[in-house]
């Protein structure tokens, strides 16, 4: 049988449906879940696996990527829609479940469109091609005389039939052909649209499913109890202590322990209220003591990540007079996600499904099916939304959990995790170390640049994440870790003549790590356009004219160029000539980013005001402009650059994860503040849209720029640099003092 | 157990609690299925779990069960559905103003008890109205344009 038979067995009922219908999520669970056929990946090289036609010519497309809150649901229909001219009304749509949909890699890095969609695109091509050609054997007419239309196929000489009726509404079976001629962007009638997502409707009025509000018959909630210390070992559990409580039960697997009641509020109390008895764990570096730690290693390899121009130049800076260096750090930070991780496992003896918000439900199947002894083919996960969690939070850690003490009581459990364990215990954004030092040429270019940065490593091909609750209970798991991307953009994306970047890899991190919003670039950029503004500001050059001096890419030049335009930039070198006469003092900084030196480019400016008595720093204004190619959804990428800057103005300005040397401090949202509406400065957005131009990520590169044009404008208003984030009040009046 | 009566969304609601200090918000996710209603922080410092209480805009997850008895609740399923949404409702969906939407009800909750005390409030009134609700997506200003345009204000500025 093949997997796609399997697919259609499933969706006939035998198995639990998620579906996302035009107008809100509307989750059918079964909870008699027949067993499942053993089942394995659907093929990446058929088309069936990605698109099925309906009977009622309506089209279901397979995400394998999935809706973060992204608008991903709107752009992939729009992107699939346009191919095969089908109104996206007519296109329901499938994501993230692990039995119906292709492995299309986790929903990261910004590869929602770029990759995932461009892949469906191509599908869509293939099966119009496909189509064609069945019309044409059906017709005895070339396909070329073929035109499709909202699931019609005419034929020039007048014929046309309804193309599901040349499918039978049954699956295609061809190959996905990555040469089927894509529809020319002259014809497009759906991208490049702003057509309205389908999910906000339900979300405004409550109505959309997350997978917080998932639940099925006889599920029991439960909590789990974490050690007070970091690698504590339980030494024993009163279970008298809860056992005031309706319902509740103890689940105690080595060092993991949870409880569990039919009753929410019970099982809340239950994990207050379990007395335990913890003993030792890891001691940790303090939040304070990252630096010298990074410093220090231990060191897993140096490697050289750019040698470009003449080397000499680059040794020669080490003890050149007139040398630039300035050190820079970001610090720790969570993905603080608004909604604590949740999930809801459904484990029996013939097979598991999980219902998960993970960025990454495919690989999760390998992390679940670990953790229950499975095969994986009797793992299905399912993917529900969460509240955006911009990297790995804590939702694998909660699906893991939920499936191990689904296992452990026989009966579907949800998991929740409390605000205190998503501060505390998601994985964390890592910190980086950057050494920059560079000196100018008598004619104020940049003669040679090296970049020295200290990185936690990450592990090559890690299966997965370690997570939380299998190692708590000694269950087999992979050691390594994951940090995302960091070290890209660690180089000036101008012509700079001679460059060096190298990178002292370290083994480990204070914390668990994992990748947060465009990993590592937030903090690289920060480092590399604050030193670009260093150098600017000792030339005595306007930093715009600096930065345009030596960059070629006309696409860069056209957004430095049109956010010049947006902000009515004055040419002049920072700092402000009024500096020392405004109170509160004021000015404009700009950054620019050439995302991974690839994909989207981005300018971005700001205008702030600094209150020198008090170091509060007030963002008046944020002006962006970008180019990431050809917009599927304009309206769906101006979102995401919004939420990028305000986002990444939360992280620079506020966010650090503090840790002593037994746990996370920063578990509030008083200790772990977030931006909030009053500081809301007024954003102007342009785009630049590229019809004709291969897609590029929107969900990441406009938080790289963020930090150091606001690191820019803080130096031109005040003349003190800020290289260590974040920008809290006691760190600018320190530095202005 | 006991029985605690509760009016919600204008509708005489029963609901059987062993504990009166329960937060509301587990009356209203789990008894009564109101699933708008979210859990962010269970320390009244997000929103999300927003609901007016006698019009007033209150954290769910801080009013003990046993305090509502006999007061009007309103939760974001009660102003309107997707096909006939409240008018605030209404300018969220009109201006796109939620990404992941998770603290969405609590935005909106927020802004319909300040609409109810100033039909047209600037966007600073709005700013500060809204400054004990937070959002990680960053979908600030969508809400501060939508709640501009439900006011009858068109786009804000």
């Amino acid at each position: 049988m093949t997997t796609i038979t399997r697919r259609e067995l499933l969706l006939q009922g035998s198995a639990c449906i998620v579906g996302f219908s035009w107008l809100g999520s509307v989750p059918q669970a079964h909870a008699q879940t027949a067993p499942q056929p053993a089942r394995g990946a659907l093929p990446l090289n058929q088309l069936d696996s990605f698109l099925a036609l309906q009977k009622d010519g309506s089209l279901v497309i397979y995400s394998g990527k999935v809706d973060l809150g992204t608008g991903h649901r709107i752009a992939i229909r729009q992107m699939v829609g346009e191919e095969l001219s089908l109104p996206v009304s007519r296109i329901e749509m499938i994501e993230g479940d692990s039995a119906l949909t292709p492995n299309q890699g986790p929903t990261a890095g910004s590869s929602g469109v770029m990759r995932g969609g461009v892949e469906l695109r191509q599908a869509a091509a293939s099966m119009r091609e496909g189509l064609f050609a069945l019309a044409a054997q059906r017709f005895g007419t070339s396909a070329a005389a073929l035109t499709l239309e909202n699931g019609r196929i005419a034929s020039s000489d007048g014929r046309s039939i309804d193309a599901v009726e040349l499918s039978g509404g049954q699956p295609l079976r061809l190959p996905m052909n990555a040469k089927a001629p894509l529809k020319s962007p002259s014809r497009y009638t759906q991208v490049g649209q702003s057509l309205p997502r389908p999910d906000i409707p339900a979300k405004v009025t409550g109505r959309h499913v997350y997978v917080h509000d998932f639940a099925l018959p006889g599920l029991l909630h439960a909590r789990i109890v974490r050690p007070p210390t970091l690698g504590a070992t339980l030494q024993s559990v009163d279970e008298s202590s809860v056992s005031h409580l309706p319902g509740v039960q103890v689940v105690r697997m080595k060092n993991f322990l949870a409880v569990a009641s039919a009753d929410e509020w019970a099982a809340v109390r239950g994990a207050r209220e379990l007395k335990a008895q913890w003993n030792g764990g890891e001691a940790l570096t303090s939040h304070e003591g990252v630096i010298d730690w990074m410093r220090k290693g231990p060191f897993a390899a140096d490697e050289d990540l750019v040698n470009k121009g003449d080397a000499t130049r680059v040794d020669a800076l080490h003890d050149a007079p007139d040398l630039l260096k300035s050190t820079y750090y970001w610090p720790l930070q969570s993905h603080a996600s608004m909604g604590p991780s949740c999930a809801v496992a459904d484990v029996r003896t013939d097979g598991a499904t999980v219902w998960t918000a993970s960025q990454a439900s495919h690989r999760l199947v390998g992390a679940c099916a670990a953790a229950l002894g499975l095969d994986a083919a009797k793992v299905r996960t399912i993917y529900l939304d969460g509240a955006g969690c911009y990297g790995m939070n804590g939702h694998d850690d909660a699906s893991v959990e939920a499936a191990m003490l689904s296992k452990a009581l026989g009966k579907p459990v949800r998991v929740q995790w409390s605000r205190e364990e998503e501060l505390g215990w998601d994985p964390k954004g890592p910190p980086q170390l950057l050494e920059l030092s560079a000196r100018l040429t008598p004619g104020g270019r940049v003669d040679a640049w090296f970049t020295e940065m200290w990185l936690p490593r990450a592990t090559a091909n890690l299966a997965w994440i370690p997570l939380l609750s299998p190692a708590a209970a000694g269950l087999q798991q992979p050691t390594g870790q994951s940090t995302g991307l960091i070290s890209q953009n660690g180089d000036p994306p101008y012509g700079t003549g001679a460059v060096r970047v190298r990178v002292h890899w370290i083994d480990g991190s204070p914390l668990r790590p994992s990748n947060i919003r465009a990993p590592g670039k937030v903090g690289n950029c920060f480092a590399v356009e604050s030193f670009v503004d260093e150098l600017a500001a000792r030339a005595k050059a306007d930093p715009i004219a600096f930065r345009l001096q030596d960059l070629a890419n006309p696409r860069g030049r056209e957004v430095i160029e049109r956010l010049a335009r947006l902000m009515q930039w004055r040419a002049r070198a920072s700092p402000s000539p009024d500096l020392g006469k405004a109170s509160p003092a004021r000015g404009r900084g700009m950054a620019y980013v050439h995302y991974k030196h690839s994909e989207t480019l981005v300018a971005m400016g700001t205008e702030v005001e600094v209150d020198r008595s008090t170091g509060a720093v007030r963002v008046l204004r944020v002006a962006c402009v970008q180019d990431c190619g050809l917009m599927i959804n304009p309206n769906a990428v101006r979102a995401q650059v919004e939420g990028n800057i305000v986002q990444t103005l939360s992280r620079t300005l506020y966010e650090e994860t503090t840790f002593d040397r037994s746990r996370v401090t920063s578990v509030d949202w008083a200790r772990y503040p977030l931006l909030r509406f009053p500081e809301v400065p007024s954003l102007d957005v342009e785009l630049v849209q590229r019809i004709d131009q291969p897609p590029l990520g929107a969900g990441e590169a406009a938080a790289a720029p963020v930090p150091a044009a606001l690191a820019n404008a803080i130096f031109d208003a005040t003349g003190a640099r800020l290289r260590t984030v974040p920008f809290t009040r006691e760190r600018v009046k320190a530095l202005l003092a | 157990m006991t029985r605690y009566r509760l009016t919600v969304n204008g509708t005489e609601q029963q609901v059987e609690a062993w504990d009166g200090d329960m937060p509301l918000l587990y009356a209203l996710r789990n008894a009564l299925g109101l699933h708008a209603v979210k859990f962010g922080c269970g320390l009244g410092q997000c929103g999300a779990c927003t609901v007016l209480v006698d019009g007033q805009p209150q954290r769910s997850c801080l009013l003990r069960l046993a305090d509502a008895v006999d007061r009007q609740i309103v939760t974001a399923e009660g102003l309107g559905t997707p096909e006939k949404p409240h008018p605030v409702q209404a300018a969220f969906i009109a201006e796109q103003a939620a990404q992941c939407g998770y603290c969405t009800n609590g935005m909106v909750m927020s802004s319909v008890a300040l609409l109810a005390g100033n039909p047209k409030p600037t966007r600073e009134q709005t700013q500060a109205a809204l400054a004990g609700n937070l959002c990680r997506c960053g979908s600030h200003d969508r809400v501060l344009k939508a709640v501009s345009r439900a006011s009858g204000q068109g786009k804000a500025p």
